[in-house]
């Protein structure tokens, strides 16, 4: 990092007292008593009053010279522009299909082909974003907030509640993800991105939990929060002033990469038949119908799933790059 | 610093056979004590008004929880801190962040007592946030600054984060903070330990000036044994959980009584070769014992060389030794130790 550390001040190091008979530490304090008052006036690099710069800023100064963050981010920029707005640059409709074309290959205006029900391969591909977005947000959002909440207050109070929830915690850990989500999918009928949303939240959330545990059980035995307890400040202060802002980057690091595999945990929902279903337009569905036509029209199975791949690529690194902006220890 | 006896004035702190046991437990969920750390085990001494009272002993001695004790960051298993003539062990909620206003402490590692997302503003006004009645908010920004000032920092720093500021300097933030409710007592746990000697001893001036100008009265704790010297007015000797000798700091240094207070002063180091080959130095054998199963009778005695049955069977009592009871000596000061008598071991 280029900046922020002060230089001690520049009489700090003579002070080290020569030893003699009046012994070493009397005569470094009468030194440091000149040294005093010049103490004061040391400014630092960037002058008194200078910009101060706080470890978010300093994180997001790094982020911003990192370029597998700026790549990921600007994916992700534009994943989300046409997950709200896919009629930007698709101008067809994903569900009016021909079949006369089906599986034909690309032709004007259609660069992707057409799948088996004929419709445009292109504008389903672009269309499909929103459900993987959507689900994949509003997981991560669900689980990073229950996640953190549940786990934040069984590690900063501990005792029997913290016991409890762990063993909970573990429970849900022992689901096995896909024969869950054959399960309790399988029973609902909605077409809407709820359920998976739902079924995602309530898998992921140990994981975030944990996460959050431990990162609280760290922060909160560091000696400013000794500090602000024996100022006389209550829990409520402990935890949103002085713990949470202290413990918070693992979780967002960790509900990042999260982020990433929900997305695909959707996909691979769908794709078995129990995640979105039609009329959604979703990479998994269409996947799911154009695998078995792999030999005949592989242009229909490799645009979802590089989609696919692409987006849960961007969402993984720039997790990765958070973390390495956001962990002291790998600067 | 004023040259106090006892009796010329009333304690402020009085600690009255503080114990604490950190139990040690089995299984997971359904937890079960099968032992307890003896980290205090009966502690007692006075704190006077404006006077500086040195803690030393070695790691482990229960030196950091007779002041997490003091704070009530820990409470007492049993015992009593009167401060004031009001036991403040049992207090609670608002009562207990009044009596908080009163004591404060200064933290032994500057690099973790400061919360590293306030800025020094934010951390030195806390104290005003949680207490507001200190100070009405439109006054905060300039106590703050004042506080900086006084302990020699630039005021113009308060939007600065504690990572901009070297090790000397973030533990002036921290006596800043500890500053700021205006206390009569400060709990100092190592203030300086973690600190380079050039600058421990500008920390220690400046604790000095601020025990003047604002009437302070510390509990000083640390194992640097200069140090001590140089800022109490008594020192009181801890080991494994007890007091070992208490009394103001020539009894304690130039008059020991008790071995253990003995054999610790003649590991001090010596800056002068002659002195250092002429001096009497005390070698001790074994560690120390466990605090989970401290020995019988008086601690120190499986490492201490005037050791005999008695020693085993019955625990010494912190007082003043029979030997020298009624006489105008220094080493008539309290010592727990059943055979006390004078050793002259610092060469200086």
């Amino acid at each position: 990092m280029p900046e922020p550390y002060d230089p001690l001040q520049p009489g700090d190091k003579e002070a080290i007292a020569p030893t003699g008979a009046g012994g070493p530490m009397d005569l470094a304090i009468e030194e440091a008593e000149s040294l005093e008052k010049t103490l004061g006036d040391a400014p630092g690099p960037s002058g008194p009053g200078g910009k101060a710069r706080s470890l978010w800023s300093d994180a997001w100064h790094q982020l911003r010279r990192n370029p597998v963050f700026v790549v990921s981010a600007l994916l992700i920029a534009f994943l989300v522009v046409i997950a709200i707005w896919p009629q930007l640059i698709a101008s067809g409709d994903p569900l009016k299909c021909d079949l006369s074309k089906s599986q034909e290959g690309s032709a004007p205006g259609h660069p992707f082909g057409y799948d088996t029900q004929g419709c445009d391969v292109y504008t389903r591909t672009v269309y499909g974003a929103r459900a993987s977005i959507t689900v994949g947000v509003c997981a991560t959002l669900g689980a990073a907030l229950l996640g953190s909440l549940l786990g934040g207050l069984a590690g900063f109070f501990g005792g029997w509640g913290d016991a409890t929830l762990s063993r909970v915690a573990d429970i849900f850990f022992g689901i096995p993800v896909i024969l869950g989500g054959l399960v309790f999918l399988s029973v609902v009928t909605s077409t809407t991105v709820w359920p998976v949303v739902g079924f995602i939240v309530l898998l992921g959330w140990p994981q975030i939990a944990r996460i959050a545990r431990g990162s609280v059980i760290t922060a909160k035995q560091n000696d400013y929060v000794q500090a602000a307890r024996a100022l006389g400040a209550g829990n409520t202060r402990l935890l949103l002033r002085h713990v949470a802002p202290n413990a918070v980057a693992p979780v967002i690091v960790v509900a990042t990469i999260a982020l990433g595999t929900y997305i695909a945990l959707e996909a691979t929902l769908s794709f078995l038949g129990v995640g979105l279903r039609p009329p959604t337009v979703s990479w998994g569905i269409d996947i799911s119908n154009a695998a078995s036509q792999i030999r005949n029209a592989p242009h229909m199975l490799l645009w979802p799933a590089g989609a696919l791949s692409i987006t849960v690529l961007a969402f993984i690194m720039l997790g990765d790059a958070v973390r390495d902006a956001l962990d002291p220890k790998l600067r | 610093m004023a040259d106090l006896t006892k009796g010329e004035r009333e304690p402020i702190l009085q600690v009255r056979n503080l114990v604490k046991h950190f139990p040690l437990t089995q299984g997971i969920l359904f937890k079960k004590q099968v032992g307890a750390v003896k980290a205090v085990d009966g502690v007692s001494f006075d704190l006077y008004r404006g006077e500086t009272l040195g803690i030393v002993g070695e790691s482990g001695c229960g030196k950091s929880t007779v002041a997490k004790l003091l704070m009530s960051l820990e409470r007492a298993t049993s015992g009593e801190v009167f401060y004031k003539g009001q036991d403040i062990t049992k207090l609670s909620g608002r009562a207990l962040k009044a009596v908080r206003r009163n004591i404060q402490m200064v933290f032994q590692d500057p690099y973790t007592s400061l919360n590293p997302r306030m800025t020094v503003g934010d951390i030195i006004g806390e104290p005003f946030e949680i207490h507001p009645e200190v100070a009405p908010k439109g006054d905060r920004r300039r106590k703050v600054q004042e506080l900086l000032d006084v302990v020699g920092l630039n005021p113009e720093y308060i939007n600065r984060y504690p990572h901009q500021f070297s090790g000397g300097q973030r533990q002036r933030i921290g006596i800043a903070r500890g500053l700021a409710l205006n206390p009569e007592i400060i709990i100092c746990d190592e203030p300086v330990s973690a600190l380079d000697v050039s600058v421990q001893a500008q920390v220690v001036n400046l604790m000095e000036k601020l025990q003047d100008e604002f009437d302070l009265s510390y509990v000083f704790i640390a194992h640097d044994l200069s140090i001590v010297r140089h800022i109490s007015d008594r020192v009181g000797v801890m080991y494994l959980g007890k007091m070992a000798e208490i009394g103001t700091d020539n009894e304690i240094y130039d008059h020991p009584t008790h071995p253990y207070t003995q054999a610790l002063l003649s590991a001090v180091p010596v800056p002068d070769p002659e002195a250092r080959e002429a001096r009497d130095r005390i070698i001790l054998t074994g560690d120390v014992p466990s605090p989970a199963n401290p020995p019988s009778g008086c601690r120190f005695r499986t490492r201490c060389w005037k050791a005999q049955d008695i020693c085993s069977t019955e625990q010494p009592l912190l007082a003043v030794p029979e030997r020298y009871k009624g006489q105008n000596t220094l080493a008539a000061h309290e010592s727990a130790c059943h055979f006390a008598e004078e050793r002259a071991v610092l060469a200086v």
